[in-house]
């Protein structure tokens, strides 16, 4: 039997002229399939949901918008088209022609990034499966499948990979990364942050505009990867990560701009009566910033690392934006600062650059957040709230690095325990805040209708009316 | 043989439209500036912002765009737009500002004289709905016409149908042509006639709302008719037609206009509309229609009654689609005069057959009455108007003034 590949699984990597690969994916695509059905979205399979799917990379095809049932999603494999000529931007190879297959040398420590990046995308599926069960709408919960189903878009990019360049280790790899579970005692996904559970709306709209934008760092430092597959891969998919933090920041953006409107016509700013009023306080959302920015910044990894040197010099791994960066893009005798506990005090010190580069792409990742709460700012401004949304200091609540374990306060000074055992509460969330936020969760189903403690988008998606049946189910 | 035309660019009338990029929605994801082919788009640690001598507005950022902020347009002087550190700083979009286009363009007369014959059925000057939008006229001189381009051209009459009535959808680009439903644009034919002198200028009404054919985009439709035969069935080609309907998609047409400041519709909310019409005379009809569709959500109010007539349902334009609109959208009322083994109905009968609620839109103060077609079709409806008056209470001759000087009462009949 003859199965048209092109319509099957929509690529740009002549999956129909490749035997290997073909037989490859036919025997993983089944296994795909059983742990989408296992741990996608909770009850999902029959909805129709309108979805964007991704054709080809030219800019019509990318969005293709319709009503699909999950399970019949067109995951594809798609590489950004290839830049003729490409040369190697960074490192002890700058200058030299990208490499299209993988040198036998770095062959154990590219399929180590690939896999770490490739468990992030199924374990957030199953961080967020069951939300849909409390969404705060339709337009909501079409947008929380459309993350998933791209999270599943983006596992199969590095399947793609795992598969083509890295043999039977690939193979197994691959299925290995339909085995581990977010959140298993035995078998957890590989990084943190990925397995915590994503309890309520708040915290995954926080999750999508933190960690997903860890995301927007990480593929865009290997976007800039000597291994073109790999490079041209992560660039597409950084394209599609753009919905998922405008997922994140417009649904932190509405929540606020319910509550600010029920402060204003209630004239209340006590946290206790915004509460009895339905919506979500702004001391909450604050802590749940605290919690999310600092979870996300342990993913960027230990702040001297000689393994993010080594990645860099041998140009598996760049800098975000690394074409813009005016330096010699080797980072000899270069330093960049990091910081470090002594005796008591946080002092920073100069580090060797190349040692520094995940404090780097963590800086970098943090001027990018901290623009967004600039812009939830305005809401609560324009509502004529006197109360200000901040991101926390880099070494609040830190797990990894030579910050771990150390006492520090949001606003960056190292505190006593007793001093943060009774500030703990007013810095991140409690159970109380949780089990609050828990309380509210209910699921609006109704075309255009919108739960109490978030305002409606502003437009709908792909220019569709907000009141569009954006899910059908059938 | 192609028929582009060698003429004065795009942007050399006053107007331009501007692409810009709204900061109050934007998240800053650089797909944008990832998409554009031609590195249009670019950033600062601030706004993300379109640089207007590069942008060419071919659309290919809008669809990846996550938030719909890309999609913002205004209307600027081209020898003024918003600079990128005016851009750069923004917080939120500008509005848009009146502009002072300078002299306007003069009216061709045979433009005025073709305008003063169609709207003769409704007796006199009418002025606009009082809540109209003020349109933009004039913008575009036979010395300096826009050049649009075809990106669509569509048959809307069955195969077997006797009338080729025509779908033809222009993209106006990077150029300004902003129109109201009901206003019509022209078509300069290229050459010249059998006397050497260039062909006339046909007026043909916008088919689409005032923000495009597709929403968002700078582009308008046409419904237009192969001129196969005059009105006394004599064979004649029309010149204008038969060059627009044989327009293949890419080809360059050069438009004048926009023209028309009175058959507008109302903007403002619970106002309805009975509109009566017959072949292509559905343009501006559609465009209204389809303006109150997209505004649905919104609650606007108001009740759209529509008499469309046409041979058959083959030849009816936009039957598909007009049929497929929710009854509680469009009191539709569809006449049919060449079906065969049925009676001849024109759009006159089917008002009389609805006459209680005709009646009761002529007496509803926030109702409009359009009426585009055939000047055959005039008589009739006049006729029907006053009896339907006549069976509820009513004076025609005393309303029909009323309608009139109240900008209620439009007629465009060719």
């Amino acid at each position: 039997m003859s199965i048209d590949y092109n319509e099957k699984i929509p690529n740009n990597v002549d999956l129909a002229g490749d035997k290997t690969l073909q037989r490859a994916l036919e025997h993983w695509q089944p296994e795909f399939l059983n742990w989408w059905g296992d741990m996608g979205p909770e009850g999902s399979g029959a909805f129709d949901v309108y979805l964007r799917t991704a054709v080809s990379v030219e800019p019509g095809g990318w969005a293709n918008f319709g009503h699909v049932k999950m399970p019949d999603y067109r995951w594809g494999i798609f590489l950004n088209p290839a830049v003729p000529d490409r040369k190697i931007a960074f490192g002890a190879h700058k200058g030299e022609p990208v490499w299209q297959e993988v040198p036998g040398e770095y062959r154990s420590n590219l399929r180590r990034i690939i896999v770490t990046q490739g468990d992030t995308e199924p374990a957030s599926v199953e961080q967020q499966r069951h939300l849909g069960l409390t969404c705060p709408s339709l337009y909501d919960l079409r947008n929380l499948f459309q993350v998933n189903v791209e999270e599943g878009r983006h596992l199969w990019a590095m399947v793609y990979l795992l598969h083509r360049y890295f043999g039977r280790d690939g193979r197994e790899e691959a299925e290995a990364l339909l085995e581990r579970r977010s959140g298993d005692a035995d078998n957890p996904r590989i990084l943190g942050a990925f397995n915590e559970r994503t309890p309520d709306w708040l915290s995954f709209f926080m999750f999508t505009y933190f960690t997903d934008r860890d995301g927007k760092f990480q593929l865009a430092a290997l976007a800039e990867s000597a291994f073109d597959p790999l490079a041209r891969t992560t660039k597409f998919m950084h394209t599609e990560e753009a919905h998922h933090m405008f997922v994140g920041e417009s649904g932190v953006a509405r929540i606020i701009q319910r509550t600010c409107e029920v402060m204003a016509q209630n004239k209340t700013d006590d946290p206790g009566r915004v509460r009895s009023l339905g919506v979500i306080d702004l001391p909450t959302m604050q802590r749940y910033i605290n919690f999310h920015s600092s979870v996300t910044l342990d993913l960027f990894g230990s702040d001297v690392s000689s393994n993010a040197a080594t990645f860099y010099t041998t140009g598996l791994k760049g800098r975000f934006e690394e074409g813009r960066i005016a330096d010699d893009h080797v980072l000899k005798d270069q330093s960049y600062p990091v910081f470090e506990p002594a005796g008591g005090a946080l002092t920073t010190r100069e580090a060797p650059a190349l040692n520094a580069l995940n404090e780097r792409l963590r800086d970098d990742f943090v001027k990018d957040s901290v623009a967004g709460v600039g812009r939830w700012n305005k809401i609560i401004q324009k509502a004529g709230i006197d109360f200000q949304l901040t991101v926390p200091h880099k070494a609040f609540h830190r797990q990894i690095g030579p910050l771990a374990g150390l006492k520090v306060s949001p606003d960056g000074r190292v505190v006593s325990d007793a001093e943060w055992s009774a500030g703990v509460g007013r810095w991140l969330p409690t159970s109380e805040d949780r089990a609050f936020v828990a309380s509210l969760m209910g699921r609006v189903v109704a075309p255009g209708q919108f739960v109490n403690w978030i305002a409606p988008p502003s437009a709908g998606i792909n220019k569709q009316p907000v009141d569009f049946e954006y899910v059908r189910f059938n | 043989m192609s028929a582009s035309i060698d003429a004065a660019p795009r942007r050399d009338a006053g107007l331009a439209r501007q692409h810009l990029i709204d900061p109050e929605i934007c998240i800053r994801c650089n797909t944008c500036e990832a998409t554009c082919p031609i590195g249009a788009v670019t950033h600062d640690e601030r706004n993300y912002v379109v640089r207007f001598d590069v942008c060419n507005a071919c659309n290919a950022c809008i669809s990846p765009c996550p938030t719909g902020a890309i999609d913002h347009w205004r209307q600027v002087l081209q020898t003024k737009p918003y600079t990128l550190e005016e851009q750069l700083a923004w917080d939120k979009l500008p509005v848009q500002a009146e502009l002072d286009v300078g002299a306007g363009a003069e009216l061709p007369l045979e433009v005025a004289a073709a305008t003063a014959q169609a709207t003769a059925g409704q007796g006199g000057t009418v002025s606009a709905p009082a809540s109209a939008e003020v349109p933009r006229t004039n913008l575009y001189s036979l010395k300096n016409p826009v050049i649009a381009k075809v990106t669509g051209n569509f048959r809307l009459t069955a195969e077997d149908a006797t009338s080729d009535i025509r779908h033809i959808v222009l993209d106006f680009s990077a150029a300004a042509m902003p129109v109201l439903e009901g206003q019509t644009i022209g078509i300069v034919t290229p050459g010249v006639d059998e006397h050497g002198r260039p062909h006339y200028v046909r007026l043909y009404s916008v088919a689409s709302p005032r923000d495009g054919e597709r929403p968002g985009y700078n582009n308008l439709s046409l419904t237009v008719k192969r001129v196969t035969e005059d009105h006394a069935g004599q064979p004649v080609r029309g010149v204008c037609s038969n060059y627009l309907c044989d327009l293949r998609n890419g080809e360059e047409v050069r438009v004048v206009g926009p023209y028309g400041a009175s058959f507008l519709m109302p903007n403002h909310l619970g106002a309805s509309l009975l509109m009566v019409c017959t072949g292509t005379g559905s343009a501006p009809m559609r465009a209204m229609t389809e303006r109150r569709r997209r505004l649905k959500s919104g609650n606007e109010g108001g009740q759209l009654m529509l008499f469309f007539g046409a041979r058959s349902p083959g030849e009816l334009p936009y039957f598909g689609p007009l049929t497929q609109l929710p009854r509680d959208f469009t009191d539709h009322n569809l006449a049919f005069s060449r079906v065969p083994g049925q009676p001849r109905h024109y759009v006159q009968d089917l008002i009389r057959a609805r006459a209680p609620d005709v009646a009761r839109l002529l007496r509803d103060e926030e109702s409009y009455v359009y009426i585009c077609g055939l000047k055959g079709m005039e008589a009739g409806v006049d006729a029907a108007f006053g009896e339907v008056c006549a069976a509820h209470g009513l004076s025609w001759s005393e309303l029909l003034p009323r309608l009139r000087e109240s900008g209620r009462y439009h007629v465009e009949t060719y």
